[in-house]
């Protein structure tokens, strides 16, 4: 195990934001800690790095207890949503700094700054200050400088969150990319469900300072473990008091087994899918077809329909 | 109209309080020509007076500099009950009349207080001597460099020192490399107000130096005692020299404020 957490608790005057909380993230393992804002991920993640200490439990790292170490002993490396650029060094000299704090001879200095600086594709920026580039450059610059000094882990708290959506599809797309190439254990924090299942080999879902659930993008999409994990993760709709993804509501015009009566209220089309919104017993319903899946039916609004989750469909009881 | 008038009242206001006031001296000090004033300006005292205003506003900003520093980062950074009081104390000297703080430091150092008597037991006069001059110019000059730099920091946040402590920087490389580098522009802004604060000294300084020309006379009581005795060439020669340097320091600080600003609005 890369790294272990074990029964970390942390309030921040009176305010408990981690509660018991345990997690092991394997070596080479990229990790997301997922949640919502106030779940407490960002403050796990600054523990992990030992920018902030727990008032119980430990942080294991690589098999060493670091929870007393400050954080420059730990070997990690730290990514801040807003940069933390150093805005007095150029590019290149923000990335050298772990390795100048070390006393690397210039000459192995300058080789390997070279190097992360075409990893980022930053090679033509190299003199230029941390001002005069964009939010993404700065941001694969802060990963740049992270890296540089080999770190048994790499964190990044909410890496593209000051980005805007374009640049930040591009960047997990490319931190994917780069994790396949380089193998170092991270683990990034995001509230965003979608970047976390693009990107992650693995989920931790955190909410109210407690790990809800842990497990593949897939594991924790078809088989959430709460109620709570199933909305976080994606849409979810009532029918027949029980909660279903959109895209497990079965349609039909006649009756069946367990199916619902309700009325179409409106049909949507978003390109290469549909949205029918209903109502019926629950109250308002969703369902997702394929483009053209109501013209099929001859369904259209007004009209009554039959509904009830499809037969190999995951459903939860509603949290109460 | 309401525009010119306040115009007209804040360019009058400026004019008989500080320009016609400043412009006399200096007209008045090249009356007859240059070569009384350089002998004025060179005469025995008039150049001890400058050495010693110097080696007080050296010490003096040398020590607001450091504790300046150090008081901002407690201030911003620290985790101290009562900074709202610390805050307090540091503006007390803008406050107090200088002419107290020099009282204040005679009873405290002075040869026949306890405190005073330990130091001249061990050879150090504080009182009627450079020490009690340093001490009384860094009272009045206190807050300057606190001030400059408080909201420098403030506005830095603390994630850059963050970054470079998990980038394996202890504190005191990161206070040297992030820290300082982030503020040197308030920094400067700060030392230059002080220094200027600190050559233009005289109340408290006047009452803790005991006023014993060539000896703990510095420029500006050089030129209090010079017109006290109708020696109003050397007097004003001193005056325009002080002032000229007093408006050289505001110009750098400006050039560095706007320096700073210019740089601050880039990021």
């Amino acid at each position: 195990m890369a790294i272990q957490v074990n029964g970390v608790s942390k309030a921040f005057g009176g305010t408990p934001v981690l509660d018991d909380v345990s997690i092991d993230v394997g070596s080479g393992e990229l990790t997301a800690l997922l949640g919502p804002s106030g779940g407490g991920k960002s403050t796990l993640l600054r523990v992990i790095a030992g920018l902030e200490v727990p008032d119980r439990g430990t942080v294991v790292i690589s098999g060493v207890d670091s929870t007393r170490m400050s954080p420059q002993q730990r070997q990690v490396g730290f990514v801040f949503q807003h940069y933390a650029a150093f805005k007095h060094l150029t590019v290149f000299k923000n990335i050298a700094f772990g390795l100048q704090i070390r006393k690397r001879p210039r000459a192995e200095i300058k080789r390997r700054v070279h190097e992360l600086l075409e990893l980022v594709h930053l090679e033509q920026l190299a003199h230029r200050y941390p001002a005069q580039l964009s939010g993404g450059q700065r941001q694969r610059m802060a990963l740049a400088r992270a890296l540089a000094v080999e770190p048994e882990v790499l964190l990044l708290d909410e890496p593209f969150g000051a980005l805007d959506a374009q640049v930040r599809k591009e960047l997990r797309t490319w931190l994917r990319r780069l994790h396949d190439e380089v193998h170092v254990t991270t683990v990034f924090v995001t509230h965003d469900q979608e970047e976390a299942m693009d990107v992650a080999d693995r989920i931790v879902v955190l909410a109210g300072g407690r790990v809800e659930q842990v497990g593949s993008p897939t594991e924790i999409y078809e088989n959430p473990a709460n109620a709570f994990v199933m909305g976080f993760l994606g849409a979810v709709t009532t029918v027949g008091g029980r909660l279903v993804r959109p895209h497990d509501v079965e349609i039909s015009t006649t009756p069946a087994a367990g199916s619902v009566a309700a009325t179409i209220n409106r049909i949507v089309r978003l390109g290469f899918e549909e949205r029918i919104e209903m109502s019926g017993p629950d109250g308002e319903i969703m369902a997702q077809v394929l483009r053209g899946g109501a013209e099929q039916m001859r369904v259209t609004g007004g009209d009554m329909v039959w509904i009830r989750p499809r037969d190999d469909a995951r459903t939860l009881e509603p949290a109460r | 109209m309401a525009k010119y008038s306040l115009r007209v009242i804040t360019l009058g206001y400026l004019a008989f309080l500080l320009i016609l006031p400043v412009g006399l001296i200096g007209w008045r000090t090249f009356a007859d020509g240059l070569s009384p004033v350089i002998d004025a300006l060179t005469s025995d005292d008039a150049v001890h007076a400058f050495r010693v205003t110097l080696i007080v506003a050296v010490w003096a900003v040398l020590l607001n500099t450091v504790f300046g520093v150090g008081a901002a980062l407690l201030l911003v950074r620290g985790r101290i009950p009562g900074k709202r009081l610390l805050s307090a104390l540091i503006d007390l000297p803008l406050a107090v009349s200088p002419v107290i703080v020099g009282l204040a430091l005679i009873l405290v150092y002075g040869s026949f207080e306890p405190i005073g008597r330990w130091f001249g037991d061990r050879g150090v006069q504080i009182i009627f001597a450079v020490p009690g001059m340093v001490l009384a110019t860094v009272f009045v000059s206190l807050p300057l460099v606190v001030r400059a730099i408080v909201p420098v920091l403030q506005e830095m946040g603390n994630e850059q020192e963050q970054a470079a402590h998990t980038l394996g920087a202890g504190r005191w490389a990161t206070f040297w490399r992030i820290t300082i580098p982030g503020i040197r522009w308030a920094l400067a802004y700060g030392v230059v107000l002080c220094l200027a604060r600190a050559l233009g000294e005289y109340g408290a300084v006047a009452v803790v130096s005991g006023r014993v020309v060539g000896q703990t006379q510095t420029a500006t009581l050089f030129v209090e005692e010079r017109y006290q005795n109708f020696d109003t060439v050397s007097a004003y020669a001193t005056a325009t020299a002080l002032a000229l340097i007093a408006i050289v320091a505001l110009l750098i600080a400006k050039l560095l404020d706007r320096g700073a600003l210019k740089r601050s609005e880039k990021h």
